[in-house]
């Protein structure tokens, strides 16, 4: 497993190669002079001037791209234009508020998502079953930010259960886990749908094997039935959506944020933005690249611990 | 079951037998059908000009006048979001084309070319599939400026890889079959071979797809323009719109609602549709 492991890392360096061109590609796509786009219209000369050398604009293309990867590579993602500070020590400072975010997420997600997939498999064409589908394709078709819009107003202004504003600074840990409710519950709900949908799936296909009726027919008791022998075994996709999910969880989290006002990378994202920092955004998209390729390989390994039929080759 | 491969015309009239029978794919039909209605007819039916100012009538609720109330510069909010349906679900649909042109074309190549091309290629659809939708489009936008066009080069981009997926695993199958064999041995060219006897073969799986993803794009065209990458004003989607409101969300509520809610319904609607799609398009699915 561990050589897998390995061997799968190394096979994900050209892929993170690619990706790397490919956002080097696209920063340099940006329309105009990105000097001038920085400092807008008003700049004189010498300041543009030197803005390009600090950025390294004024080498050729190819030098540039050799000094881009040789500081990817060395752990070098450049300052932040608007802050000045390294663009890793930036994203450290709002991680833990976003993974504490995600994190509780998918938590919700899987613990309503499961057993509602599973009920609808076992009863399906039966009213669980379209109920459970239902409200799977209501949770996949709210856009993040309009579902957070409404549990903002129902929850927080109409009922006043929760905090309208995110989570205060620092607070109790009661305090604290209010704060992270609503915006919690809003991406887990739709965690929900996607998990509820796959295991539905997933478990139909499972229920219809031939060890499943032998099972049955040498009298295990049904719950045993479902939780040991069918889910069991319809886990392995379950995983590969909930990896995949990786990436619209992420963006999900940063509508989330946004509409919650809460710190995370979602405003981390927005401010440069409106900041026009694009050593900032170029230094994201690069760890995002990594943390991708990173959670696509941790699936597969996920693979080998619910399933000890998984050889890795 | 029967050894005889189903034909092509049985094939079809069973999916159509699958579809029709499905409650919930003609409420998708009924309830997307509106929506485009209403934006083509959107001179005739919307009951204000979108752009037309009435500083007397600022951030009125919803009355009988104004259905859905009306914005800071007391434009009507209803006939705003009627034509804003007609940039939503044009840009939903060119992207989504633009995405099925390219992803299908690459699923193509990668599955009759096969071997170190195919695995690399598809090792970096993986990681695109993975990547943030949504942040990948935000990136796009954000470089190449907010503008209608870019926007939808944006958000096609993020849906090529799963179109490339959709393509690939049917050609993969189509390529080892007899008739393709035959045409190999007529001694035509990869080309002609991929498009005139693969494609047309699989063109359907690829197409099927197309309306979960429009559903999808549509989403993320939403999420842009709620953070400020859209169509720039005054022009109006339903993104821009709720954005609008958001500021003051909690006293006039009806800004940002109403426009939430035709995005929901409909997205809702194209995966309702989409779904009853791929169930009918589905033979396995079909069997049980």
């Amino acid at each position: 497993m561990i050589q897998y492991a390995i061997r799968r890392l190394l096979l994900a360096i050209p892929t993170l190669m690619v990706m790397l061109t490919a956002i080097f590609v696209l920063v340099r796509l940006v329309p105009g002079d990105p000097a001038a786009v920085i400092l807008g219209d008003q700049a004189s000369d010498a300041s543009l001037e030197l803005l390009r050398a600090k950025l390294g604009l004024d080498q050729p293309i190819g030098v540039q791209y050799v000094a881009f990867m040789h500081d990817v590579f060395t752990g070098h993602l450049g300052r932040s234009l608007s802050s000045g500070r390294p663009v890793i020590q930036e994203v450290l400072g709002v991680l833990p508020w976003t993974i504490e975010l995600t994190l509780a997420a998918i938590v919700i997600g899987v613990l309503l998502g499961l057993p509602l997939g599973v009920v609808a498999a076992v009863r399906r064409n039966r009213w669980p079953d379209y109920a459970s589908r239902l409200v799977s394709l209501l949770g996949l078709s709210f856009p993040a930010f309009v579902s957070g819009i409404l549990l903002l107003i129902v929850f927080a202004v109409e009922l006043g259960w929760l905090p309208v504003l995110g989570s205060g600074d620092a607070g109790s840990l009661g305090d604290r886990l209010r704060g992270l409710a609503l915006p919690a519950i809003n991406l887990g709900l739709i965690m929900m749908a996607y998990v509820a949908r796959i295991t539905r799936s997933s478990m139909l296909g499972v229920l219809g094997e031939d060890y499943i009726r032998t099972a049955r027919a040498k009298g295990v008791r049904p719950f045993r039935l479902i939780m040991r022998h069918a889910l069991r075994n319809a886990l392995i996709p379950i995983i590969t959506v909930v990896g995949l999910y990786f990436g619209t969880l992420v963006g999900n989290s940063v509508l989330t944020e946004i509409i919650f006002n809460r710190p995370g990378l979602g405003k981390l994202i927005l401010g440069a933005l409106n900041a026009r920092d694009y050593t900032l955004l170029q230094g994201l998209m690069i760890m995002f690249a990594i943390c991708v390729i990173l959670v696509n390989i941790a699936t597969d390994l996920a693979y080998g611990l619910v399933d000890p039929r998984v050889k890795y080759r | 079951m029967t050894t005889l491969a189903p034909t092509a015309a049985t094939r079809r009239a069973r999916a159509w037998d699958t579809f029709s029978r499905n409650r919930l794919s003609w409420i998708g039909l009924a309830l997307i059908a509106l929506i485009v209605l209403a934006a083509i007819a959107a001179p005739l039916i919307a009951p204000h000009d979108p752009l037309e100012q009435d500083i007397v009538a600022r951030l009125d609720p919803p009355s009988a006048e104004h259905w859905l109330g009306t914005d800071t510069y007391g434009r009507d909010v209803l006939s705003r979001m009627i034509y804003a349906a007609r940039i939503s679900l044009f840009v939903g649909f060119v992207a989504t084309l633009i995405a099925m042109t390219i992803g299908a074309t690459i699923g193509i190549l990668c599955g009759y070319v096969g071997g170190w091309f195919d695995q690399f290629m598809m090792g970096l659809l993986d990681v695109m599939l993975a990547f943030p939708t949504l942040l990948l489009g935000l990136m796009i936008a954000a470089m190449l400026g907010a503008s209608l066009h870019n926007l939808i080069i944006a958000i096609a981009i993020t849906e090529i890889a799963p179109f490339a997926r959709i393509a690939r695993a049917p050609t993969i199958t189509l390529k080892q079959l007899d008739f393709v064999e035959a045409a190999r041995a007529l001694g035509f060219g990869p080309v002609r071979i991929m498009g005139v006897h693969i494609l047309p073969n699989m063109i359907s799986d690829v197409v099927v797809m197309g309306s979960l993803w429009m559903a999808s794009a549509i989403r993320t065209e939403a999420a842009l323009s709620f953070i400020g990458l859209g169509v720039p004003p005054p022009a109006a989607t339903w993104g821009s719109m709720i954005r609008e409101g958001f500021d003051n969300i909690l006293d006039t509520w009806w800004l940002s609602v109403f426009p939430s809610l035709a995005i929901l319904a409909t997205v809702l609607a194209l995966n309702l549709l989409g779904d009853a799609l791929r169930d009918a398009a589905d033979p396995k699915l079909r069997a049980e």
